[in-house]
């Protein structure tokens, strides 16, 4: 027992005071809020230093007033369409509207003319605002008055609560629990592919080079596989839990500057006025945050460890015994279908049955089969899961290592001697069924 | 100090070792030779504990082999390795760590060979920024740090200069002297006769000889006679193929069933016998014949 603990220390320390890892820790939690922040930036710049834009109309029909905005003007100096485009063309007018004579019914053959492709934010606000008038006067015509039916429309929003087997009521929004479960899940796909692959680069290191023989004259292999997986693990771990202390540290101090403003919503705001109707009030925002501050966050971190753990020392055995089979990296590729299929798998599943429907049978066996269960599990949780679901999955997730770890030092301890063979998976069945 | 009984190891495809007992004394060092591919790693790994033989026994100090004894063997394998990215002193801490050494018995003792083999500067610096001559000395350091009492050395002079080679020799010498058994396993037959009380020689996963240097040659001389004469009185037979040389004729003669003694006054009739030595092989015609021999055979 005390040399694993040795391996680990080695295999954790050597990781840890890379650089390299201390540079992905800490910007890797900087990345997102900083690009978010970036776009903010330049939507801001971009409206700050824009011009505004004079667009020219020729309105034939002369049904359509179209309202200038912060950003385009309009104007109906001219009656020509060909003076017009020659006005584009010099470069006095951004673009030009023609609105020719249409039938309101059917409003076909505006056209809008310019020097450049107009972006789809002008398209989409010219093709709104005439949307708006055409309906306005098809009302009209009907005898509705619009202002009539503004009054009429209502926004209707569904309070979702959860109860629990005490009757304690829960707010919930599907809407989060969808990004908790995708980003956990997505989490701990990432998690063990880069740190797997982690193992079976230093796996592959000792084979090569040699450091394997004084190695296993020292400590028993099984040993030395058990602590260099859970060694890489616990980096894996530290990792996870910077994140979550300088994510929670970060959200706080960005929450208390913004005053509880969602940073997003701004930038949405700002990039596209449109969605400014269709962005959610303040009271819905204010119910966003009484779901987020209602999750369990030390039930939800908890689950994502254990998950995280079960699933990497699944994995991350298989990765060892690959890496104990093969010489070097680019041998590695042939044998890495059996990991990659599955993981894919739950990847897939986590997004296409899932999210979707946390407590379908699909959702459910997914959730439960260890080769899946730390990707399916990690999306359901925050939906809520049934006690005895929890414990069947990880029950089974904790045989299922106790499983590959078994057979994968069973490929380990005879692959690390093997020089020079390339082995295939009848070779790895044979040493299997030879080692004691 | 190590006995090894009737060892029989095979794979897959091949016999590894066949039969093969060894007697490897206190205090000695134990040349253990053979061509490539013989089963010398074979047997060295079995001692260390590494892979496990079929059937056959090894015991060190009249007790059977258990992981007890990792501590009180030194192994330093043919192919090298330490890691790359690692600085000189934690990896020696790791190594011997590894043994069973504790912490702070590990440091005295690391601090002690650094500073004996003139690279305690060295410390702090990784493995890749080393050349390859003085990561020898790191990975010969960690074979012995944590004072085993049997050491294995697998080509242990592969990757020195000839003038580090012999700082080496000399703390091969200085271990056996302090007690420790050492086997060693080189194809350098220079370096066995320098260096071995004993050896034994593997080929095709069997042992083909053992016992001293001096009894191995004594077994192998071929009874063949240098020998120089000057004045000559009469004809030399011309079967003998004389060579005339610095005023003497010089060539080899096999006793043939006679003694030395018998040969050498048959030799005075001729004229004046100048040189009379018996040819002695070197181990390494002993081994080039014995490997050929087998092959043949």
């Amino acid at each position: 027992m005390g040399k694993i603990l040795l391996v680990i220390q080695r295999e954790y320390l050597a990781r840890v005071k890379k650089k390299s890892f201390l540079i992905a820790t800490i910007l890797t939690p900087l990345i997102f809020p900083a690009i978010m922040g970036v776009f903010v930036w330049i939507a801001v710049e971009e409206k700050d230093s824009q011009s505004l834009r004079i667009i020219e109309v020729i309105d034939e029909t002369d049904l359509f007033f179209m309202e200038s905005s912060e950003q385009y003007a309009f104007t109906s100096s001219v009656d020509d369409p060909e003076i017009a485009k020659k006005m584009v063309q010099d470069g006095e007018r951004y673009g030009f509207l023609h609105i020719p004579k249409i039938d309101i019914k059917s409003p076909e053959g505006i056209q809008f003319y310019g020097v450049e492709n107009p972006s789809l934010t002008l398209m989409g606000y010219l093709e709104g605002a005439l949307k708006r008038k055409i309906e306005d006067q098809k009302l009209f015509a009907q005898g509705i008055d619009p202002k009539v039916l503004k009054e009429i429309r209502t926004d209707v929003s569904i309070q979702s609560i959860t109860l629990g087997e005490e009757g304690e009521e829960k707010i919930n929004n599907a809407n989060v629990n969808y990004a908790i479960g995708f980003l956990a899940g997505i989490l701990i796909y990432i998690f063990i592919f880069v740190y797997g692959n982690q193992i079976m680069q230093g796996v592959i290191e000792e084979k090569s080079t040699r450091i394997v023989e004084i190695l296993i004259s020292s400590l028993k292999p099984f040993q030395l596989m058990m602590g260099k997986i859970v060694g890489i693990g616990a980096v894996g771990l530290t990792q996870f839990l910077i994140w979550v202390v300088l994510i929670g540290t970060l959200s706080s101090i960005v929450m208390g500057v913004l005053g509880m403003q969602m940073p997003q919503q701004q930038a949405m705001e700002m990039a596209n006025p449109e969605f400014a109707q269709a962005a959610p009030d303040s009271s819905e925002l204010a119910d966003i945050m009484a779901v987020i501050s209602g999750i369990d966050f030390v039930a939800l971190v908890a689950c994502f460890v254990i998950y995280f753990l079960g699933g990497f020392l699944l994995y991350g055995s298989l990765f060892a015994a690959i890496g104990s089979a093969v010489d070097s990296p680019s041998d590695a590729q042939q044998f890495m279908f059996p990991i990659t299929i599955p993981l894919i798998v739950a990847y897939m599943g986590l997004f296409v049955f899932v999210l979707q429907d946390p407590t379908s049978t699909t959702s459910f066996w997914l959730s439960v089969i260890p080769l899946t269960s730390p990707i399916a599990m990690m999306g359901r949780i925050s939906y809520g899961v049934p006690f005895w679901e929890l414990a069947l999955s990880m029950g089974l997730l904790i045989g299922g290592f106790l499983f590959t770890t078994w057979l994968a030092g069973k490929i380990y301890r005879i692959g690390i001697l093997m020089h020079g063979t390339k082995p295939t998976y009848k070779i790895l069945w044979k040493w299997i069924k030879t080692s004691q | 100090m190590l006995q090894i009984t009737q060892i029989n190891k095979s794979y897959e495809n091949h016999r590894a070792l066949t039969d093969v007992d060894l007697f490897v004394p206190k205090g000695k060092i134990f040349g253990l030779l053979g061509p490539n591919g013989a089963g010398k790693t074979t047997l060295i790994r079995i001692v260390n504990q590494i892979i496990e033989q079929d059937s056959g026994s090894v015991e060190l100090d009249g007790k059977k082999l258990s992981p007890d004894d990792i501590r009180k063997i030194g192994y330093l394998p043919e192919e090298r390795g330490l890691y790359k990215k690692m600085k000189v002193w934690d990896q020696l801490i790791y190594f011997s760590r590894l043994k069973g050494l504790g912490e702070s018995e590990a440091k005295i003792q690391i601090k002690h060979w650094l500073e004996k083999l003139d690279i305690a500067s060295w410390g702090d610096k990784k493995i890749e920024d080393l050349s390859k001559g003085m990561a020898q000395k790191v990975q010969f350091i960690s074979t012995i740090v944590h004072r085993p009492s049997l050491v294995i050395l697998d080509e242990p002079f592969s990757g020195f200069d000839p003038v580090n080679a012999e700082i080496i020799k000399n703390e091969i010498l200085e271990l056996r002297e302090k007690g420790t058994t050492i086997i060693l396993s080189t194809h350098r037959m220079e370096s066995v006769e320098l260096l071995c009380d004993q050896v034994a020689m593997i080929n095709r996963s069997r042992k083909i000889l053992d016992g001293t240097i001096r009894e191995v040659k004594m077994s192998f001389r071929p009874e063949v006679f240098k020998v120089a004469l000057s004045h000559v009185k009469k004809d030399l037979p011309q079967e003998w193929i004389p060579r005339y040389s610095d005023e003497a004729w010089e060539f080899t003669l096999p006793l043939s069933g006679k003694t030395p003694n018998q040969l050498l006054s048959e030799l005075m009739e001729y004229g004046e016998v100048m040189l009379f030595k018996e040819l002695i092989p070197s181990m390494e015609e002993i081994f080039i014949h014995q490997v050929k021999a087998s092959a043949n055979g």
